[in-house]
């Protein structure tokens, strides 16, 4: 599966482990939540890069004390129709996540924009669209009325815009 | 009213642009009908028993004469002549066709309104108060929090796949003309001692299979806190809403599943758990939009129109359609009028293009270019002069909307139900007929009074059935059209649903049923008891007697 | 009286502008639920579904189902009012739809 990033096609050097195998000798590695906790005593001495795929029934304060640690979030769309975890996106950047935060699973054009905007940065996408319909499609609309969201797309909030001289809250840097 | 700035402008021209190329790559095969439907459905676009049907969103209900006039030129050229008013505010043609539906988006555009949100599982068009800006009641008028939330509402990145769709209504006023208890969310102003508006948070109202009155989340939230605290309803919302049964998705059974305690104590948790400047609403830009609303220059009148009073005295029919149709503006010398869109037999909400273009007229004229669509599908000219309200009756009268039925018996509210509605199980739009024909002997209705009969072709309520005083619930019982009434529902700040009255009744025997009911309530009633406070007070015995008694 | 058939009519509306339209022995979409084959067994169905499908690939049609009718005296005639209300327009507008256009069905919505 295509992993898209800035908006390229970009190799995943992060490896994606099960629930027992072992983390050594690993440079980046993702775990399942339940692992995060199960085996937190070990993986806070991992020396590498430590991420965890969440679940869209995970609660976003449950994971606030490992979050510090964590250089990758996997946040799971099994429908794209489920926007569950465009919550969770949210609230992790609002509580100040500032890592790789990666959508995964049923993810369409469409919905490119409003994922952007809601603070993922990268995206699991399905291999039958291309790069130019995924390019397009992060900058579908120039102009987001809401405040207060991520603009990697680059739209501008109308808010400010209209109201010149109001400084909008800071950009959140992106990952990587 | 509010006017589009260049950033409007441009945000509803680059979604009409984006939903003209969806539409292409459709028509031409590049995209399937699976991806397609949600995207169309986004825009309004639905697939209905005939054809494709547009659900145009009239903000707040809140439209200028331009607009109605575009409504009506949009009737003509792409429908087949006509439009029906909703009980969302919104209107809907019936017969569009896909080859055309980027067009039509384009022609409302050119106007300053838009398709966006009007279907699919996200946040709808926000609805308020038909008389806003003008009752005599009003604390404030409510259509600047309206544009806020419809703002910050279109294509919000975080609720635009939430479990099921989302229905928000506010008013401003004590007495509740938009239902807001019956909403996923509604809000109501107060005002404190110190003078300072503050809104009442109602959520987990609704109506469909599971009617449910709103609790109240909080008694008094400050107008900028706003924003934010409606982010943390929709994030509990969209976090923890059922998404296993579209019947159970709605935000009424969340707060009714794990109760509203626990729910309050989620949103104020999630509330506090994150920072809210970002989403603060700023003094500026409600006082932006607040100017839009500003009240049009009103002269200085008397309360007393002599002009008025004679035309009263010398037509009675005028006199009549005075009496029901008119209602107190807040500014002396002034009127609200009522366009009951309910004349008998007619067809609830629909207009012809032609009427819109009429109504818009007079409002041009009459009106302050302002007209309002009301939950209970008629047109309001919020703002004429006493002076002026006979010639706006000769006008109206002679393009069939002179009747006199506002808020009696054949003021019903009905949903287009199987005449056109693809998720129908019953018509709808036939019994409304039928009733309105069999009460339009004037004295007859009037000494009926007010009284709100609401149908329903199916269990998903768009027509309003269990908050009517009387209710009709149109089903399918072995392929056959069936009726269930119900009694004592209401949608006001004393909202209630109503209780299913027994069996239900064949297709052709609704009139001499509602005909039963309302010859009860009048053996029953105390001297000017309105026909809800009869019930209240006497319950459905004497109601079921009348009706099942003989059987 | 004339024997009475029972089978399943493919119906679907045209994509470009909704039109209900039923599927007819030649393979084509008509207005007319009277030119719709009516399949009476399952051979003939799984012809109208493939059929069908292809359309719908072909962006002919879209929304594509059976519904059961019956022949009576050579016309179609819908088991569920619901459909018949298809083949018909809305009742309370007898000047619009199939029934105002030349391409009704022959049977009204609800008993005469």
């Amino acid at each position: 599966m295509p992993l898209l990033k800035n908006n390229a096609f970009v190799a995943d050097d992060w490896v994606h482990l099960d629930d027992d195998t072992p983390v050594a000798d690993q440079q980046r590695v993702t775990v399942s939540v339940e692992r995060l906790v199960r085996d937190w005593d070990d993986l806070v001495r991992f020396p590498g890069l430590l991420g965890v795929r969440l679940t869209n029934t995970s609660r976003e304060h449950d994971l606030t004390p490992y979050v510090p640690q964590l250089a990758l979030i996997a946040l799971p769309f099994p429908a794209y129709t489920d926007g569950r975890s465009y919550s969770l996106a949210r609230q992790l950047r609002l509580d100040g996540y500032q890592s790789e935060l990666r959508a995964t699973g049923n993810i369409l054009p469409d919905q490119l924009q409003f994922m952007l905007q809601v603070g993922f940065d990268t995206f699991e996408v399905p291999e039958r669209f291309g790069l130019d319909v995924w390019q397009k499609a992060s900058r579908q609309m120039s102009l987001a009325y809401q405040r207060g969201l991520f603009r990697k797309a680059g739209e501008r909030e109308v808010w400010s815009e209209r109201h010149q001289g109001f400084t909008p809250w800071e950009e959140q840097p992106h990952a990587g | 009213m509010y006017r589009y700035d260049e950033f409007d402008h441009q945000f509803v021209g680059e979604r009409t642009a984006q939903f003209r190329d969806q539409a292409n790559r459709r028509l031409s095969g590049e995209m399937s009908e699976d991806e397609f439907r949600p995207l169309r459905l986004m825009n309004g676009l639905y697939l209905q028993l005939h054809a494709y049907m547009l659900r145009v969103a009239i903000p707040y209900g809140t439209l200028s004469s331009r607009q109605m006039r575009q409504l009506g030129m949009i009737a003509d050229k792409y429908d087949k002549g006509y439009g029906h008013f909703t009980t969302r505010q919104n209107i809907q043609y019936n017969w569009i066709k896909l080859e055309d539906a980027a067009d039509i988006l384009q022609a409302l555009a050119d106007v300053e309104m838009h398709a966006i949100q009007t279907s699919g599982n996200c946040i709808r068009n926000v609805t308020t108060d038909h008389w806003a800006g003008a009752a005599a009641d009003e604390i404030s008028d409510p259509r600047p929090v309206g544009e806020l939330i419809r703002q910050w509402s279109s294509l919000h990145p975080e609720f635009s796949f939430l479990p099921r769709k989302f229905k928000i209504a506010i008013t401003g006023a004590p007495h509740d003309r938009a239902a807001v208890k019956v909403h996923d969310i509604g809000m109501r102003l107060h005002r404190n001692d110190k003078g300072e508006a503050g809104w009442e948070v109602m959520v987990g109202g609704g109506q469909g299979r599971t009617p449910m009155i709103a609790v109240t989340v909080r008694e008094f939230l400050p107008e900028k806190e706003l924003i934010p605290y409606l982010e943390a309803i929709m994030r509990v919302y969209n976090l923890y809403g059922r998404r296993d049964n579209k019947y159970k998705a709605r935000i009424k059974i969340l707060v009714h599943e794990i109760g509203a305690e626990k729910f309050r104590s989620e949103v104020e948790a999630e509330y506090a758990r994150h920072p809210q400047q970002q989403t603060q609403v700023e003094e500026r830009e409600l006082s932006r939009i607040t100017a839009y609303f500003a009240d049009p220059k009103f002269e200085k009148l008397s309360r007393f129109n002599p002009a008025f009073e004679d035309a009263r005295r010398g037509n009675a029919a005028f006199a009549r359609w005075a009496k029901n149709n008119l209602a107190t503006h807040k500014k002396d010398g002034y009127a609200i009028v009522n366009i009951s869109l309910k004349a008998p037999g007619e067809i609830p909400g629909d207009a012809t293009g032609e009427q819109m273009r009429v109504m818009a007229d007079l409002a041009e004229r009459y009106s302050h270019d302002e007209l309002r669509v009301s939950h209970a599908q008629n047109i309001v000219l919020p703002h004429v002069k006493l002076s002026d309200v006979f010639a706006v009756w000769q006008a109206l009268s002679e393009h069939g909307l002179g009747a006199a039925n506002y808020g009696l018996a054949g003021d019903i509210i009905a949903c287009p139900g199987l005449d056109y509605c693809s998720l129908a199980t019953a018509r709808s739009i036939p019994i409304a007929q039928a009733i309105s024909r069999r009460f339009a002997d004037f004295d007859r209705e009037q000494d009926i009074g007010n009284i709100k009969i609401n149908i329903s072709g199916c269990i998903n309520a768009c027509g309003h059935h269990h908050v009517g005083h009387i209710g009709i619930l149109g089903l399918d019982k072995a392929g056959e059209e069936y009726y269930q009434i119900t009694l004592g529902g209401s949608s006001s700040e004393n909202a209630a649903i109503g209780t299913i009255l027994g069996p239900g009744f064949a297709f052709e025997d609704v009139p001499d049923v509602i005909e039963k009911i309302l010859a009860t309530y009048l053996k029953t009633r105390h001297a000017g008891e309105e026909f809800l406070a009869t019930y209240r007070r006497v319950g459905a015995k004497p109601f079921k007697e009348a009706l099942y008694a003989a059987a | 009286m004339s024997e009475i058939e029972k089978g399943q009519v493919m119906t679907a509306n045209r994509l470009r502008d909704g039109e209900v339209v039923f599927l007819t022995r030649a393979g084509v979409w008509s207005e007319k639920i009277d030119e719709a084959v009516l399949a009476l067994e399952p051979q003939a169905k799984a012809a109208l579904e493939t059929r069908a499908l292809d359309d719908v690939k072909k962006t002919l049609v879209t929304g594509q189902y059976f519904f059961d009718a019956e022949r009576i005296n050579g016309r179609i005639r819908a088991n569920h009012f619901r459909e018949r209300v298809r083949t018909l327009g809305p009742s309370v507008r007898p000047d619009l739809g199939k029934q105002a256009n030349g391409t009704a069905g022959g049977f009204p919505v609800f008993k005469d």
